[in-house]
């Protein structure tokens, strides 16, 4: 057992209000600057939709993962040597275009237009080029379009789709949709790190937030198309690669990463997990439908003595070990088993994790007032978002693992209402906890967590032990007088 | 005296910047060593210039090098006609490729507002002095058959001698000057190595092919180191 610690994140779906704070806070913070700013590191998206870069899902366009060879994996798009022969030219790089070009306008035009009869506008113009252009997409372009022929319809997801789910989906009067917000999985078996020519991307071995070294970063753009899910991003006018770092630094002094911390939904939780490294690639090696039973396998119980044995015994601290203990992040994907891998059949064990939309996929009957007790499958069976779409996103096609999440969720819903209207019998809540597998206590628990936990209980930043980083990098005096206003050198005179 | 300066202290001049340039930008700005790609803005001209040009002029310049580094034995390798006449054609083809493809790469830069949006000054002073390298060598190759006959007997000595740290510059000095030019367009490229995105050139990532997939950093790791 090779036991680590993993920064890990839950996203809780039915609360998210596709409101895109998380985005513009991310973005004021780490990417307002030439060459980025295409970059999203944050994006929020609506599904069903194409999403940011255009059907990033669909790896037959963009490659990205891995793929199963014989009793190996492989990234999908080519081994070393075949990533080593196309350094010339990446064929399955995406280009501007598959995300969008950055416009501004020229607001100058306005004030500085001649008097005459018509009206001044102000022209778009490229953020790239300076010259005038077309807009012809943005970064959340499909934003709440569900239903359009152009993007829904398009959606990797729902192609797979029968014809009536289809059409089913995108009747006007029972459009879904919901917004699914994106950054850095920080995976476990990370593609990009495996596809960078340089070795500059790896994985931080205390936290296991992936970072690109920028000094060591060549250019490659391997990670850019390695990603499946596009979150490696190229810094056209640096030349290096950059993707979301986990706010470290804000990690660091003990704040919330910057999305977190300004999501005004509150849907984002955030603690450690403790997982073991030796089965990593048993894990991402299991069939589509296993994988994510088996990332759930391999996420260790941080309150097993087994495990704070071998935990303590890989040098891990005992202050990490609390902290996986009180994570927020274990009891959503271990205790409860509510929260689910986005496509884990790209096979890099993504270590964020989304409890599912609940509230499109009830009542598609009777104008949405059937009576929640009712029908616990069939509800499920007749959902206004087929679960073959849900368990594309969030299972590998396993509807099993996405129908036992919502049998929870039900459960929590049930069980609420009970308390708040009483209109459901003891016979119908002991029926909901029994399908659902989990205590009255439990479900009272996820129903708190949900709804009325503070910033400090969700969001459970772990001692980053900085002093234990600083004296393995320079003498502790040295730091001293090196640190502070701003300056990363000692003020020494040289010469 | 203008031969001495091209042909004797020129190249030292240019050897001496991009190594000392080279390994100065290196220490100090390793951010910078990177060809700075521009395959995001535009994919689709670049896969037609980048691919043959990096290809054809890799061979082009092995086979320069060979000729230089082991004349006697390029000099035995020419002597079958039937190899010569094999070579001369390989060496035509790669030679017209290498001028297309940065031809197609230079139209590209201008043509495309994106790409060239983020090429420098010295990025045109770099494409201008390969595009007269390239062609300054078909022309010989064409009008001189190659110097299949006379490198070995004339460049490579001149080079020889420029190691030898001893230059013996009549070598040069009695060729033609489309020669002359391009030895000299050579060592200018090489002066303009360390300024230039062609930094690039020595950041081979040959211990991609012997690293385990996944890397994982610790502190302890960098303490111990």
């Amino acid at each position: 057992m090779d036991i680590r610690a993993q920064v890990s994140s839950v996203f809780h779906l039915d609360k998210c209000i596709g409101c895109h704070t998380c985005s513009i806070a991310c973005k004021n913070l780490w990417t307002d600057r030439r060459g980025n700013e295409y970059m999203w590191w944050n994006n929020v998206e609506t599904k069903p939709g194409t999403g940011y870069p255009t059907k990033w899902e669909d790896q037959e366009k963009y490659r990205g993962g891995w793929e199963r060879a014989g009793s190996q994996l492989r990234l999908k798009q080519g081994g070393k040597a075949s990533t080593f022969g196309k350094i010339f030219h990446n064929p399955d790089l995406p280009t501007m275009d598959d995300y969008y070009e950055p416009f501004t306008f020229k607001y100058a035009d306005l004030t500085n237009a001649p008097a005459g009869t018509d009206q001044p506008t102000a022209r778009p113009v490229s953020m790239v080029s300076g010259k005038p252009m077309k807009i012809e997409a943005g970064p959340n372009w499909d934003d709440d379009l569900s239903g359009s022929t152009v993007y829904a319809a398009n959606d990797p997801g729902v192609i797979e789709l029968s014809k009536e789910q289809q059409q089913q989906l995108f009747a006007i009067e029972k459009m879904v949709m919901f917004h699914l917000p994106r950054i850095c999985n920080h995976c476990s078996n990370a593609a990009c790190v495996a596809s960078c020519p340089s070795g500059a991307i790896y994985k931080r071995g205390e936290d296991g937030i992936v970072l690109i070294n920028q000094d060591k970063c060549r250019g490659w753009r391997m990670c850019v198309s390695a990603c499946p899910y596009k979150k490696t991003y190229y810094g056209w006018a640096t030349g290096k690669s950059e993707k979301c770092i986990l706010c470290y630094p804000r990690q660091e002094a003990g704040e919330a990463p910057a999305c977190f911390h300004s999501c005004v939904g509150r849907i984002r939780y955030l603690g450690v997990l403790l997982y073991d490294a030796d089965r990593i690639e048993a894990t991402a090696l299991k069939a589509d439908a296993e994988l994510t039973a088996a990332q759930r396998e391999m996420i260790l119980d941080p309150f097993d003595p087994g495990v704070i044995k071998a935990a303590r015994e890989g040098g891990l601290a005992d202050q990490i070990i609390e902290a996986a203990q009180a994570s927020p992040v274990y009891k959503f994907v271990k205790q409860w088993g509510i929260a689910l891998p986005l496509h884990p059949e790209f096979r890099t064990l993504p270590m964020l994790f989304y409890v599912p939309p609940l509230l499109p996929v009830l009542s598609s009957k009777n104008q949405g007032t059937q009576k929640i007790g009712d029908d616990f499958f069939t509800s499920l069976e007749q959902a206004r978002l087929p679960l073959k779409y849900l368990a594309g996103l969030f299972a590998g096609g396993n509807e099993e693992e996405v129908k036992a999440v919502y049998r929870r969720l039900i459960a929590v819903r049930m069980q609420r209402r009970a308390e708040s209207v009483g209109d459901l019998s003891e016979a119908e809540l002991l029926n909901a906890r029994e399908l659902s597998g989990l205590s009255r206590e439990a479900l009272d628990a996820i129903f708190r967590m949900t709804s009325l936990t503070r910033i400090k209980e969700r969001i459970q930043v772990p001692p980053m032990l900085r002093e234990q980083a600083i004296e393995a990098g320079m003498e502790t005096d040295e730091y001293q007088q090196g640190m502070g206003f701003g300056s990363r050198k000692a003020p020494k005179r040289r010469w | 005296m203008a031969d001495m300066i091209l042909f004797a202290v020129f190249p030292y001049v240019a050897l001496a910047l991009a190594i000392g340039v080279g390994i100065y930008r290196y220490c100090i700005d390793r951010y910078s060593y990177s060809s700075q790609s521009s395959q995001f803005l535009e994919s689709k001209a670049l896969f037609w210039g980048s691919l043959p040009w990096h290809y054809a002029i890799l061979l082009i310049l092995i086979a320069h090098f060979l000729a230089f580094l082991v004349p006697a034995g390029w000099g035995t390798l020419l002597g079958s006609p039937a190899r010569l006449v094999f070579l001369e054609i390989t060496g035509m083809a790669l030679g017209i490729t290498t001028m297309i493809a940065l031809t197609i790469l230079i139209f590209r830069r201008i043509i495309n507002p994106r790409v060239n949006a983020v090429t420098s000054n010295i990025d045109w002073l770099l494409l201008a002095a390969l595009l007269l390298q390239v062609a300054s060598g078909v022309y010989i190759a064409i009008s001189l058959r190659w110097g299949g006959l006379w490198y070995v007997h004339t460049v490579s000595p001149w080079l020889w001698s420029l190691v030898k740290l001893n230059p013996q510059i009549d070598y040069l000095a009695s060729l033609p000057g489309i020669v002359q030019l391009h030895a000299v367009n050579a060592f200018l490229l090489v002066a303009i190595f360390p300024f230039s995105r062609l930094v690039h050139v020595v950041s081979i990532p040959l211990g991609y092919l012997s690293r385990p997939y996944q890397v994982v950093i610790w502190y302890r790791q960098r303490r111990s180191n």
